[in-house]
């Protein structure tokens, strides 16, 4: 019941988050793209004022893994790498924290365009 | 004479401009957005079941990098388009939708070669995300090393 409730929240949580921005892209002429900057800009300021620890707490991976959980984590590497070893912790913290992300994210790219063609060119 | 011809063809355009409904658009970005949270979420109960030792932060690494790597195996075989056509803002506001965006931006740069086609293009939308994320959370880093917080 509790895990069931949890996934509850969870799924509560993105499913706002995203269906937000799809009114945004619905309704008004902001592209995709900055949408996305804005909401990663948001995650950043909710972890540098605090608050985003709590609605990870509570909602999970309902807000870790829409675009605004990757501006935290950003932050978070940030702000914990400032604490831990000063200036250079600020520099190495927030790619540190991302990189696991970031390095599948490239690889699998990188792999995928050398097997698959992209689609739309099959169409010329 | 001029003024009033745009203003013709500016409510012409109008008209003509693809509207996508928003009640079943914003209900489906709703579902697979949730949905995608949630498969995250069992993905990290059964991480944290497999092996007990992991920190909440390894969690995360192992539910962004597991979607990540789906987003860009199934935009790789072309699935994601079809899914992201429906979810609009679901499937693109998760990381999976920056997962898609390195991928389908890879693919299309392959025409133009390896370095300057794959490797170049991958971050043509992407970018932004990588640039803004860092100059943001780095600024970040500084105000709280230079006021001790």
């Amino acid at each position: 019941m509790e895990i069931f409730l949890s996934f509850l929240y969870t799924f509560l949580a993105g499913g706002v988050i995203v269906l937000l921005a799809q009114i945004l892209i619905v309704k008004t002429k902001i592209t995709p793209a900055r949408i996305l900057v804005g909401l990663l800009v948001l995650g950043a300021i909710l972890e540098a004022v605090t608050a985003f620890k709590y609605l990870e707490d509570f909602f999970g991976s309902g807000v870790t893994i829409p675009i605004v959980g990757f501006g935290a984590v950003l932050a978070r590497g940030a702000i914990e790498g400032a604490r831990a070893t000063g200036f250079l912790g600020v520099l190495t913290g927030p790619l540190t924290a991302a990189s696991a992300g970031l390095s599948v994210a490239i690889v699998s790219a990188f792999f995928m365009a050398l097997i698959f063609k992209a689609r739309t060119k099959n169409l010329k | 004479m001029n003024k009033q011809k745009n203003q013709e063809y500016l409510d012409f355009i109008k008209e003509r401009e693809p509207t996508t409904s928003l009640f079943p658009s914003i209900l489906w970005a709703f579902l697979i957005g949730g949905a995608i949270c949630v498969g995250a979420e069992a993905l990290g109960m059964w991480a944290l079941h497999l092996w007990p030792t992991l920190t909440p932060k390894d969690i995360g690494a192992i539910e962004a990098s597991a979607l990540i790597f789906l987003a860009s195996l199934l935009t790789g075989i072309g699935v994601f388009d079809k899914l992201g056509k429906v979810a609009g803002a679901g499937t693109f506001v998760p990381i999976t939708g920056f997962s898609n965006a390195t991928t389908a931006s890879a693919m299309d740069g392959k025409s133009e070669g390896i370095v300057f086609g794959v490797c170049a293009k991958m971050f043509a939308i992407a970018g932004p995300v990588i640039v803004i994320g860092t100059v943001v959370s780095t600024l970040i880093g500084f105000v709280y090393l230079i006021f001790r917080l």
